[in-house]
């Protein structure tokens, strides 16, 4: 799979997933003033009836999302990855408890956000959400996968968290591949033996560039785009560990608690493979553009490439 | 219950309790045969601390039984230490985490205007809780989109959990300041009960958001714990579940 057309930023994806969602009566968009950025605001502009606009009070929007939910609503709630942050406790306690169905979408997430600079650039949302029981995490790396997997949540019977992304990076599926995604499904993009490449969001892209690296040198890796980090696909992760010498995860994300600890966590009591963990390595960013915040941190093409091989 | 667990929130119960029997007594649309109606009016116990209180009118109204009031706080009773939805037929919310009640009636309410369904959501407060930030988003939010059938009580009994409110953080004149938030306010005493039934039609008639602000007493009706702080959150022990029972009576 080499040079991905360009497509948008799944920010993008979720916004015309919503759409498409809308002619089920029960789907609400609640928004905290960000659905210019989130991309909710195309739904707002068809179905103001089914629009509601809270203001900047992420902690009021979980609880009124979780009191529609209670009455056989189906929310979309969204603002900055961030910002959803400060209503986690929300989410743990009025949201999930109760076994309450609601779906947050967290945009801009990852120090890929850029010149905002470290307060916006949300590197542990992964991390807090995957701890509440019952919670479905996702973070698609297109906006094609995007669109189909918050489709899927219509009849997913879990609250979810799904974090997009500011930027726009070239597209790994096309319209028609990405039919086959799954929630809680990983998707193998490419095939080899030697080393596994587990990566999410804008990093997928990369971690595709640093395999065709390895293939010019004649090694083989497989690259799986892991959308769903909870549930994490523990049937892949087995065959993954039976195949390969070595695991690479990569994730625009703290080390700490995000895909490379979720595949570490199941691997560390199932296999004795190698996992090397590429992500941000427990500090905060500052403003800058995107590509170089990625380099800064040391989530980079070269990377990927150097950790495989060191796991041959 | 309270004693028989060992443990609960005996002051916030009985301050809220005249309240609670007046809503139910004369608005409340609800049917035990039916705990699930779509038409159900909702009763949000945002003080959710106060759930024997709550667990009491729910036995009245035959969804519990005294089984299942014996069974408070312990493991696997449909009682839990505090409301919650998940576990008790009856109960619309689940609370524990104060401030987050307002919020959440915020979206049945907004429900039912979706649905065209005419159910009303009631939602008590406690008075310490409103010094929680989301209790005020949630005000603003409510009045903005005018939800007429939402209706708010808040239990003034000027006590939280280490003291007196005044003497925590004092929340002043919370009517003037909902009634800032854009909402229609009636300050009641919380005890008298022709008050109570009259400022719960009234603020059916209103229209907009409105709430009742309710005096009241923490502990009401037995002396050694009224305004009492140290009843917040302690059972009574033998000699004293002997004399309220005397008193309450």
């Amino acid at each position: 799979m080499s040079a991905p057309s360009a497509g948008g930023a799944s920010r993008d994806g979720y916004g015309a997933a919503l759409l498409n969602l809308a002619e089920d009566s029960r789907v609400v968009v609640i928004e905290a003033d960000l659905g210019k950025s989130t991309k909710s605001c195309l739904f707002r502009e068809l179905y103001p009836e089914r629009t509601i606009s809270l203001g900047i009070a992420e902690q009021n929007m979980v609880l009124v999302a979780a009191g529609l939910a209670s009455c056989g609503k189906i929310p979309f709630a969204s603002t900055f990855a961030i910002f959803t942050e400060r209503a986690f406790e929300q989410i743990r306690n009025g949201l999930a408890r109760p076994g309450l169905v609601a779906h947050i979408c967290g945009s801009h997430g990852g120090i890929h956000t850029g010149t905002d600079g470290s307060s916006a650039q949300s590197i542990e949302d992964l991390a807090i959400y995957r701890t509440i029981p019952g919670m479905t995490v996702m973070h698609p790396s297109d906006d094609l996968s995007a669109t189909v997997l918050t489709e899927q949540l219509l009849e997913h019977p879990n609250p979810s968290y799904t974090r997009t992304a500011r930027n726009k990076t070239p597209r790994i599926y096309t319209e028609d591949s990405v039919k086959a995604l799954q929630i809680g499904k990983g998707s193998i993009l490419t095939e080899g033996d030697d080393v596994a490449i587990i990566a999410i969001g804008v990093m997928v892209n990369k971690a595709l560039r640093a395999a065709e690296l390895l293939r010019s040198d004649g090694i083989n890796a497989t690259v799986v785009d892991m959308h769903t980090i909870k549930p994490i696909d523990t049937e892949l992760l087995d065959t993954l560990s039976n195949t390969v010498s070595g695991i690479v995860t990569v994730e625009d994300h703290s080390v700490i608690g995000g895909l490379g600890s979720a595949v570490s966590e199941y691997l560390s009591e199932t296999s004795p493979i190698k996992i090397h963990k590429i992500g941000v390595n427990d500090r905060f960013g500052e403003s800058g553009g995107s590509e170089e915040l990625l380099d800064l941190v040391g989530l980079s093409v070269e990377s990927i490439d150097a950790a495989a091989r060191t796991l041959l | 219950m309270i004693h028989k667990a060992g443990a609960g929130h005996p002051g916030g119960s009985l301050s809220a309790i005249d309240l609670i029997v007046g809503l139910y007594g004369t608005q409340m649309n609800i049917d035990s045969n039916n705990p699930d109606s779509p038409h159900r009016d909702r009763f949000i116990m945002s003080k959710g601390h106060a759930s024997p209180a709550v667990y009491a009118i729910l036995k009245e109204y035959n969804f519990l039984d005294q089984s299942d009031l014996d069974g408070f706080r312990s493991l696997g009773s449909v009682c839990q230490g505090h409301v919650d939805m998940k576990w008790t037929n009856g109960v619309d919310f689940s609370a524990g985490s104060l401030g987050m009640g307002l919020s959440f009636g915020i979206g049945t309410a907004f429900a039912a205007k979706m649905e065209s369904l005419d159910f009303q959501t009631w939602v008590m407060l406690g008075d310490g809780e409103t010094q929680e930030g989301q209790i005020w988003e949630a005000l603003m939010a409510a009045s903005y989109h005018d939800l007429d059938n939402l209706h708010v009580i808040i239990d003034r009994n000027r006590i939280q959990n280490d003291d007196f409110v005044n003497v925590q953080m004092e929340i002043g004149d919370v009517a003037k300041k909902v009634e800032a938030f854009g909402w229609n306010v009636k300050e009641i005493d919380g005890h008298d009960m022709e008050a109570i039934v009259d400022a719960l039609q009234w603020s059916m008639e209103t229209s907009g958001p409105s709430a009742i602000v309710a005096h009241t007493v923490k502990g009401k009706g037995v002396s050694f714990m009224e305004d009492n702080p140290s009843f917040h959150g302690k059972a009574p022990n033998d000699e004293e579940l002997k004399a309220a029972m005397e008193e309450l009576v």
